[in-house]
């Protein structure tokens, strides 16, 4: 079987690796590049626990061959953090409990990060929209929803919350 | 590793593309945007020697107005004619149902002439097509360019009027002229997921009257399938609530829809005749007349 070379920039960094022509990107990501917060839940386009941003678009990494992928600049959720430090969308999501078992979270975030790049203040409607194709079996989605207002900006709704009762809420950090 | 080996080309022009098409033969498939034929080689419900990669062909990628059409190269992605000022002001219809398939990550890899060429029975593009009475062009090397209209194209489940030593290489449509309105109104499980039933409807309304009808559903049947008698009952009347009822009803009654674990026959029979009261009734508003 012949191998073929694939050089793209990953997460601002040059990578590189000779593939066969069959390897799917989220396996080359992960079993190539050692990348392994790019998750592979249904491997069939369903979930969306496997998206990442090839050239600023979001795309299945189960759904593309390593092989189309040479050349192009892929954003995984390793490139999210800045300088070590979580970034805003990060933040946002974490504060308000946007995950649980955290399997779905890598391809929600990703997803979030092409929508807030193309439209920076969501309404509710465009963000559920938007995130229709990602799975979560732990939240209900409602806190994934409420991170995403945050991290755009926009008051979180506080209904299932009662604030009234509560004097001050410390975060748990 | 899921998909059974094969060797993969990436030819950089038209030409290497039709050659290597013609010299692989069969065994080999074009890849576009994979969103249909990368689960395929993963179950290994298709397992072809080769695969011809269209990313690089620079003459499948625009998208252009050309003797009053417009015209889409095979390979513009759903996203792109999603977000294109051209496609909305000259084919509306497409621009309505653009954003019904899939999600957007699936849109921004997905292309316009592979969701044709795969001709899914429940896709959005085929039916579109259809009612706009667009034309596909085909290229072989030897035989050079054909072109095929959409109701001739769809052949049946997953199956076209292309040769295995074609390419559709793109879609002509005719731009959209006033006092025409459309819409694309369908019913899924969950937003993004295939339609169970579609409606494509495309009508002309003069003096309050439909002068002209385009009435096609998806997801029925194993390809796009055209009202004609709804259409023409939408014509033959002043368009009225009881003429609406009565071309939903038709619709419905024509249909011999499959059953399977999403709906039972009968349900989407029905759901063909509310989609169809939906989508007429939106495209007449948007023409410029209320019923
Ligand atoms: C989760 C999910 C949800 C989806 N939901 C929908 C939906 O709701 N509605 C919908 O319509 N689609 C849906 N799709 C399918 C999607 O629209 C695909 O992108 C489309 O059907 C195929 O386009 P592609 O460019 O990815 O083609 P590919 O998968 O690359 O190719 C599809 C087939 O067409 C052939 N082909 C491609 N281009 C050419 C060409 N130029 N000439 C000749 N043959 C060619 C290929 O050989 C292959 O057989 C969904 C897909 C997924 C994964
Ligand atoms: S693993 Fe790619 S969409 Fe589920
Ligand atoms: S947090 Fe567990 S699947 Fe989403």
């Amino acid at each position: 079987m012949s191998m073929l070379e694939v050089a793209l920039t990953v997460n601002g960094e040059a990578r590189s690796g000779a593939v066969e022509p069959r390897k799917i990107l989220a396996d080359f990501i992960r079993e190539d590049l050692g990348l392994t917060g790019t998750h592979l839940g249904c491997e069939q386009g369903v979930c969306g626990a496997c998206t990442v941003l090839v050239n600023g678009q979001p795309a299945r990494a189960c759904l593309m061959l390593a092989v189309q992928a040479r050349g192009a600049e892929v954003v995984t959720i390793e490139g999210l953090a800045e300088g070590g430090e979580l970034n805003s969308l990060q933040r946002a999501m974490w504060e308000s409990h946007g995950f649980q078992c955290g399997f779905c979270t890598p391809g929600f975030l990703m997803q979030i990060t092409a929508l807030l790049a193309d439209n920076p203040q969501p309404s509710e409607p465009e963000i559920r929209a938007a995130l229709s194709g990602n799975l979560c079996r732990c939240t209900g989605y409602e806190s994934i929803v409420n991170g995403v207002l945050a991290a755009a900006g926009h008051p979180v709704p506080s209904a299932h919350e009662p604030q009234t009762q509560e004097p001050e809420r410390s975060s748990v950090a | 590793m899921k998909p059974a080996p094969f060797e993969y080309r990436a030819p950089e022009s038209l030409d290497e593309a039709l050659a290597l098409v013609e010299e692989l033969g069969e065994d080999a498939r074009p890849l576009a945007g994979g969103q249909s034929l990368i689960p395929l080689l993963s179950f290994r419900l298709a397992r072809p020697t080769c695969l011809v990669d269209l990313a690089g062909v620079p003459e499948l990628q625009s998208i252009r107005i050309d003797d009053g059409r417009l015209v889409i190269g095979a390979m513009v992605r759903e996203r792109e004619a999603e977000r294109d000022a051209k496609v909305e002001a000259s084919a509306p219809l497409l621009a309505c149902a653009l954003p019904l398939i899939g999600h957007p990550a699936i849109r921004s890899r997905g292309t316009i002439g592979g969701s044709l060429a795969h001709s899914d029975p429940a896709a959005e593009l085929p039916a579109a097509a259809v009612a706009l009475e667009a034309e596909l062009i085909a290229r072989s090397r030897t035989r050079g360019e054909r072109t095929i209209p959409a109701a001739d194209f769809f052949t049946g489940f997953l199956s076209t009027a292309l040769e295995p030593d074609e390419l559709l290489t793109e879609i002509r449509i005719m731009r959209q002229s006033p006092g025409t309105g459309c819409a694309f109104e369908e019913v899924a499980r969950r937003h993004g997921d295939f339609a169970m039933v579609g409606a494509a409807a495309m009508v002309r309304v003069e003096d309050d009257r439909i002068t002209e009808a385009r009435l096609v559903l998806t997801g029925v049947s194993d390809v796009p399938v055209r009202a004609l008698d709804a259409e023409a009952t939408l014509t033959a009347a002043p368009f009225t609530d009881e003429v609406l009822a009565e071309a939903a009803e038709q619709t419905a009654g024509s249909l011999s829809p499959a059953s399977d674990i999403h709906g039972s026959s009968a349900y989407r029979r029905h759901v063909a005749g509310v989609l169809v009261r939906r989508a007429v009734r939106a495209a007449t508003q948007r023409a410029g007349v209320a019923a």
